[in-house]
């Protein structure tokens, strides 16, 4: 296979915190391996800014294996790029071409405030979880596996709302700052379980309400939400989402 | 837990927006039918008799006021989500995100805008002279059914107001932003009220864009009708 090297110019979001404002700084990186990650060129360029003095850009990032849901990036006007089904950090430079200037902006939405540059905090994420994304249950020895009969659509289903690593894209790409395939997800994975069912009308009660607290828009069910998600969640789980909502607000004590 | 706030909460507010659209579009299937009566070429004999039965009928005249209060609550509603939906990003992106939704998904309330334009404009031609006796500006058309009572001679109306090309261009937009309205509101107004089988959802899709297409196209027909006298 061919190694191909690459000279860039970055437009990257410069804000050193919450309270001041931001603005485009650009950068110019060179001889940069298409082999490399996308956040592998952000090192590189990090350590040149660190020997010349000047303060790294700071960016989210953890397991860099697209699984752990820690790193952003709204890159060319896409979250986690220009790639289909991808993290940033999956993000490979053979998807840019010698030459090219990438914008390089942090998630946007008032209710992920910015901690500094490219870095966001998503602990509202956080907050609707704890509202209600989780079961109740004694502890002791873990059950028997069969024990449980559990549709297979439904295992499959609640599987592929599972898959949500809770990154954000969706609020970012949403023209609405909305939350509501992130919420969807976790509250289906839920609802499509046995486990989920005794708190499954308090569960979307509360989290609805704590993702209003955060200050979320509303979903108007543009697409761009499931268009961007790097795990592909679907959108059709807004919709259960909406008749898990109306069935419990019609029905819940 | 608490089900007080269901209709103001988030997924509450797009629940009113599906309902009262819904709703909306039910009155639309109605009004497109009936107006569908001035195609009989019976200089209006059938479409007349319809239109004054609407007036004069108790139940269509309770409806009209759940109409009245529908497209009300519609565009209130509307109005005051895009303008909370837009305050929840202050700092807007340098490269926006067009790919990944449609131009029309993002655009009803622009899309509403031009229709609620065009709501004035067709109240003014029709609705107030028919209910409330000329009060638009254009002198109340009269005829006389067999028992020699007087009604509002409603395809005459249309006949003088679409006489006039720009009225006609106009009536022809407004049809084009109802159709993109409806491409996007009719399939998500069902999502909005749950329905998320693939079966349905696709099956709600494609009779959305049926309807989208079909609807605004009778409606855009009928001044065409008239301004180049394909019917008399």
């Amino acid at each position: 296979m061919s190694h191909n090297t690459m000279n860039l110019k970055l437009k990257v979001w410069r804000q050193k915190n919450a309270n001041v404002a931001g603005a485009f700084k650009t950068y110019e990186v060179n001889d940069i391996s298409d082999e490399m990650s996308f956040l592998e060129m952000l090192d590189v360029l990090n350590e040149k800014l660190i020997v010349t003095g000047d303060e790294p850009i700071a960016f989210d990032h953890d397991c860099r294996e697209g699984i752990c849901g820690m790193c952003s990036l709204y890159i060319d006007g896409k979250p986690h790029g220009p790639w289909q089904a991808n993290t940033t950090c999956q993000l490979h430079m053979r998807a840019f071409k010698d030459g090219d200037t990438i914008t390089i902006e942090p998630w946007r939405s008032n209710a992920f405030p910015i901690v500094k540059d490219l870095t966001v905090d998503r602990g509202a994420f956080d907050r609707i979880i704890q509202a209600g994304g989780y079961i109740s249950v004694n502890t002791g020895n873990a059950v028997d596996g069969n024990s449980l009969p559990i549709n297979k659509d439904n295992a499959d289903a609640a599987f592929a709302a599972a898959m949500c690593i809770g990154c954000g894209a969706c609020v970012a790409a949403c023209k609405n700052s909305s939350a509501m395939l992130f919420l969807s997800a976790k509250v289906s994975h839920l609802a499509l379980l046995p486990q989920g069912e005794p708190e499954r009308k308090s569960r979307v009660l509360n989290m609805v309400a704590q993702m209003d607290k955060e200050g979320f828009g509303s979903c108007t069910n543009t697409g761009a939400c499931e268009a961007a998600c790097p795990k592909e969640i679907s959108i059709a789980n807004i919709a259960r989402l909406n008749k898990e909502y109306l069935r419990a607000g019609l029905t819940a004590e | 837990m608490s089900s007080k706030n269901m209709f103001t909460s988030s997924v509450g507010k797009k629940l009113v927006m599906a309902f009262t659209g819904i709703f909306l579009i039910l009155f639309l299937i109605v009004h497109a039918g009936l107006n569908a009566c001035i195609w009989a070429n019976d200089e209006g004999l059938m479409f007349n008799k319809a239109a004054h039965f609407m007036g004069s009928f108790v139940v269509p005249r309770v409806l009209e006021i759940g109409l009245f209060l529908g497209i009300f609550l519609h565009i209130l509603q509307g109005y005051m989500l895009t303008l909370e939906n837009r305050s929840k990003r202050s700092v807007g992106y340098a490269v926006n995100y067009a790919k990944g939704s449609k131009w029309y998904s993002r655009s009803m309330a622009l899309l509403g805008t031009l229709l609620l334009m065009f709501l004035v404009m067709h109240i003014y031609h029709f609705w107030t002279p028919s209910r409330l006796g000329g009060i638009g500006g254009i002198k109340s058309l009269s005829v006389f059914d067999k028992n020699g009572v007087e009604y509002h001679n409603l395809y005459a109306e249309m006949q003088l107001v679409f006489e006039n090309p720009l009225v006609v261009l106009l009536y022809v937009l407004a049809c084009g932003s109802l159709g993109y309205h409806l491409a996007h509101g009719f399939q998500s107004a069902f999502k909005t009220i749950g329905i998320h089988n693939k079966r349905y959802h696709a099956l709600i899709s494609t009779i959305g864009y049926g309807f989208a297409i079909l609807i605004p196209l009778a409606f855009a027909m009928m001044p065409i009708s008239f301004y180049f006298k394909l019917i008399n």
